[in-house]
């Protein structure tokens, strides 16, 4: 490299450029974007939305308000909408980790020839199309679907079960689309986990009860945080589950999102709607950052 | 057997048959004669001849195909130099800020991305002329981005396990920057890229949210033919579909993991 210093200098800088340029247009911009229209109010014609600055009299002025921010804030039908996403995503992302866990717990502690294909078998669904995934539980929980016919030929329910079209059934969604976040970080930690201060527990005495709960669990606590990120902030923002599975009482952010910007096309208002999700994710995306440095050199 | 074990033996069994079970009812009822997704009456393969004739559904396979092939080459491509500029540059200005931008899209809800994008482009198209409407372009440009946040991953962690006394070696018996990359680094990154490769090709060809808000009147991508259909509710043909997109992932990561094994083989052999 030292032959041709000049020449490696201008490779470095188009290497490190191309995607610093692009990331810098496609997803630093939009996010600047999308707050600046989230200011503006909504007009008919292309774009729907009014000018954040104009020019009148020949100086400019500021026309931004935060007139969408105070409709989100004032309207019950948008408030619920928020805290119903983060309750959904929550209690999905603590149902997760209560199957999550076990499994990836299971797959550390199997032999190691074993390992590989517990994984390859966790990680396979994920490579299958999402949709499909979600698609799959209409045909499952519909009332004329798998289980309800199942039960009314066994004769266990007179009639169907309302299964589909309900919060349980957004919760089978998500945590069937994401199970596999969850397992792969905590199995990562787990994997690594040193086992003597395990044995070390148990040699003093511990159940293996109190042993887990007392020093594998706290040891694998920074996976178990990177998981359930993993899992909460896409699931605050579903959209393909709720739409698909859930019932027509409540709206998720996303859904949200997608009908203020489809079909009543008020952009500045569903750009506030992004904003605010956005500033509800950013906390832990944040976390994550701070976490990942550690959790993929540990 | 110990409590225990009897315990973590359940939770893989249940983990499974809950990954498991519902895809293997979607297979099953593919074949179903009628048009109950529940209630097996008898095989038949009619659900599959449908799917040829259905031209709108063979369209967007063709337009996903390209999306997916022109984004994923691009994003390993910028992903590559991205993993090179994190791992090997020591002075790149803001570091954090461009390791926060690679992770954004990894994380940021789909919605988010989506509608951003579209702002984006609205934003673009009225400033600068371009990308004069939107379609496959946007859709394609949507994608890179995906990418190149998941293919840098996948690239980098090669990357650092990397054994730099094979360049060294290489610039010691006066190999240029570039050749040295050619013949010693890029062989050695080959199956990182593949693999990385194959993870933006899927994520293109399954992407639903994101291809929605950034696409335009004629351009629908496979998986906003397949929602369009499944919201108007369950049908064999839409299992049948599905099959076939099970059993090409099947066939294509196989494949990938047996050149993938072959490679690790030959080179411990070499070694």
């Amino acid at each position: 490299m030292s032959a041709r210093p000049s020449n490696a200098n201008a490779g470095s800088f188009f290497v490190a450029g191309l995607p610093y340029g692009w990331l810098l247009a496609f997803v630093a911009a939009p996010l600047f974007v999308i707050a600046a229209i989230s200011l503006t109010d909504p007009a008919e014609g292309v774009p729907p939305y009014t000018a954040l600055v104009s020019r009148g009299d020949g100086t400019w002025r500021w026309t931004g308000d935060l007139d969408n921010y105070w409709t989100l804030g004032g309207d019950w039908h948008y408030v619920a909408a928020y805290l119903g996403s983060l309750r959904v995503a929550f209690v999905a992302t603590l149902l997760t980790l209560l199957l999550g866990y076990p499994m990836a717990y299971a797959i550390a502690r199997a032999r190691r020839e074993w390992r590989v294909l517990l994984l390859t078998a966790v990680m396979l669904p994920f490579w299958t199309s999402f949709l499909i995934r979600v698609y799959a539980w209409i045909g499952i929980l519909n009332s004329n679907g798998f289980i309800n016919t199942a039960l009314l030929d066994l004769g266990l329910i007179e009639e169907p079960l309302a299964l589909l079209y309900t919060e349980f059934a957004v919760y089978i969604g998500i945590i069937y689309a994401y199970l596999p976040f969850m397992v792969m970080p905590i199995f990562a930690v787990l994997e690594r986990l040193d086992r003597a201060p395990v044995e070390a527990a148990m040699d003093l005495g511990a159940r293996p009860i109190t042993a887990f709960l007392t020093v594998t669990l706290p040891l694998s606590l920074h996976g178990v945080l990177a998981g359930c990120l993993l899992v909460f902030v896409p699931a605050v923002g579903e959209f393909v589950v709720p739409e698909l599975l859930g019932g027509s009482d409540f709206l998720m952010i996303g859904q949200l999102l997608w009908t203020e910007s489809f079909q009543n096309r008020d952009w500045p208002l569903a750009a506030a709607i992004a904003v605010a999700l956005l500033l509800v994710v950013a906390v832990p995306i944040l976390v994550l950052q701070k976490l990942s440095p550690r959790a993929t050199r540990a | 057997m110990s409590r225990r074990s009897t315990f973590l033996l359940s939770a893989l069994v249940v983990g499974y048959a809950f990954l498991y079970i519902p895809i293997a009812l979607v297979i099953g009822f593919s074949f179903n004669e009628s048009r109950s997704v529940a209630v097996w009456s008898g095989f038949s393969t009619k659900w599959y001849a449908a799917l040829w004739e259905n031209d709108a559904l063979l369209g967007a396979v063709g337009l996903s195909l390209r999306i997916a092939t022109v984004a994923a080459t691009v994003a390993v491509v910028i992903g590559t130099a991205a993993a090179f500029a994190l791992d090997r540059f020591r002075r790149l200005p803001a570091k954090p800020a461009f390791a926060l931008l690679l992770a954004t899209p990894l994380i940021l809800p789909e919605t988010i991305t989506g509608f951003s994008l579209l702002l984006l482009f609205v934003w673009l198209e009225e400033a600068v002329g371009w990308p004069g409407g939107r379609g496959a372009t946007t859709i394609t440009l949507a994608h890179v981005t995906l990418g190149i946040a998941f293919a840098t991953v996948v690239i980098l962690a090669r990357l650092r396990q990397l054994d730099r006394t094979l360049e060294a070696a290489a610039a010691d018996l006066g190999a240029t920057g570039w050749v040295t990359f050619r013949t010693v680094t890029l062989p050695l990154l080959a199956p990182a890229m593949l693999a990385a490769w194959l993870l933006a090709f899927t994520l293109s060809l399954d992407d639903l949210v994101i291809a929605s808000f950034v696409s335009g009147p004629g351009s629908s991508t496979l998986p906003m033919v397949v929602f369009s259909s499944v919201r108007l509710g369950v049908s064999p043909q839409v299992n049948a579909l599905a099959t076939l997109l099970v059993v090409a992932v099947t066939v294509v990561l196989g494949l990938a993991a047996w050149l993938l094994a072959r490679h690790e083989r030959r080179r411990r052999q070499a070694a």
